[in-house]
């Protein structure tokens, strides 16, 4: 395909400036070899860029604003040093609201499993007491109760009877929570029956007794000594709080 | 005594960016017009260009260093005189300012200087970025288009019609470039 005059002229100033590739130099430089009026307006285009270059008309940075700029660059590097790089600042805000909210959401997440085993212990309690399931084990000696776990779990909770504190150990059995197998101890107090979950603790703080009621039953929840505790009754709450503190001597 | 060394990232800047300092006073000044306006824009285009220097890649610092000082110029012109960056070309209007040269008397490079910087102030300032960038800094048409951030065919056609205002108006002054 051959460029007529029209498209040639067009190429006139790339061809001049050497913006044109190897095909379209060779084309443009046929046509200019047959056309007065484009060589005319290669001569003028090279004829205006040397008369700009010759008078040297570009200006040069004066040698003061060379210093300043090197001063106020020097001012900046400083502060950004000492203060704040705005990246750095948007990246610490950001970090900081995913802390906030990752806190949040572990908090909510933590309450709402929390509020499901609370649901599970209630539960196992009310089951505990409809059936003829309350114990396994029935016996008011620790050293019966106590040793009825062996090789029936991974851990050996405190057994102990509370009858002079006016806690009298009922029993033990075997109980199912949060996904786990855990002990479960009954004691009594005036006919009101205290069920006592304990499973080894995920968090080896200890922790004091924490009080939820629901549908009229008080659940106290506790750490003590790598285990954790959960005791269910329909027992006042001030009672239940004094029957956790004893079994956490 | 001991000095505490330069930050490492001003050092690279100074070496990969302060070398195009004359080319962007050149650009600046063109632009602006006049000198205090133009070291105020290569004043705050260096240190905006600091600020960004990490989204520099390393590429082409000159070209990098005077796109910026391109849009801090036409933000300043635009503060300045909100309408002269849109002024049409009125041939007729500007032709007349350009100062009468003596005619039949040799000029020397200072007044050539003179009248070529005048000739290229009388542009349009969109003009007269493309004739700076090509005519004096010596860009390729990519680069340009790259610094004025337009595509390569609008500064052709830019480039082409600013010669073409450049040529009449220094046709006075020098008929052999008409």
């Amino acid at each position: 395909m051959t460029r007529n005059h029209e498209q040639i002229r067009e190429l006139i100033h790339p061809y001049v400036d050497g913006e044109l590739d190897l095909l379209s130099t060779r084309e443009t430089e046929q046509h200019l070899r047959s056309c007065a009026e484009c060589r005319g307006m290669e001569t003028a285009l090279r004829g205006l860029s040397k008369t700009v270059a010759n008078s040297q008309p570009a200006y040069r940075a004066p040698s003061h604003l060379r210093r300043n700029v090197r001063a106020a660059l020097q001012r900046e590097a400083r502060t950004t040093h000492k203060s704040f790089n705005p990246w750095l600042v948007f990246a610490t805000g950001a970090a900081c609201a995913l802390l906030i909210l990752g806190a949040a959401f572990f908090q909510t997440t933590r309450a709402s499993r929390n509020e499901t085993i609370v649901r599970e212990v209630i539960a196992n309690h009310v089951r505990s007491l409809l059936a003829t399931h309350l114990v396994d084990v029935s016996s008011s000696d620790q050293h019966t109760v106590k040793p009825w776990f062996d090789g029936k779990i991974d851990f050996a909770p405190d057994v102990r009877d509370l009858s002079k504190d006016g806690f009298p150990l009922v029993g033990g059995r075997l109980d199912y929570l949060n996904g786990k197998t855990v002990v479960a101890l009954v004691y009594q107090r005036n006919k009101h029956p205290i069920n006592v979950f304990i499973m080894p603790a995920t968090a080896n703080l200890d922790s004091s007794p924490y009080v939820v009621t629901r549908r009229g039953y008080n659940v106290l929840s506790w750490r003590h000594h790598d285990m954790k505790y959960w005791a269910v009754s329909d027992l006042n709450e001030a009672e239940l709080r004094r029957f956790a503190e004893i079994l956490a001597q | 005594m001991f000095r505490l060394t330069e930050s490492p990232r001003l050092s690279e800047f100074e070496r990969q960016v302060l070398p195009h300092l004359d080319a962007a006073y050149n650009l600046a000044r063109f632009l602006m017009r006049n000198d205090q306006d133009a070291e105020d824009v290569v004043q705050e285009a260096a240190l905006r260009a600091f600020r960004f220097f990490d989204s520099f890649r390393g590429e082409n610092g000159r070209a990098w260093f005077l796109s910026i000082v391109r849009n801090t110029s036409f933000t300043a012109l635009k503060q300045h005189h909100a309408v002269e960056g849109n002024v049409v070309f009125d041939e007729e209007l500007h032709s007349e300012q350009i100062p009468p040269m003596d005619a039949g008397t040799a000029l020397d490079r200072a007044q050539d200087q003179q009248t070529v910087r005048a000739a290229i102030e009388q542009l349009p300032s969109e003009f007269r970025e493309v004739i700076t960038l090509r005519e004096l800094e010596g860009f390729s048409y990519k680069e340009i288009a790259d610094i004025v951030g337009v595509p390569i065919g609008t500064i052709m056609s830019r480039l082409a019609r600013a010669r073409r205002q450049l040529q009449t108006i220094l046709s006075r002054t020098y008929p052999e470039a008409k």
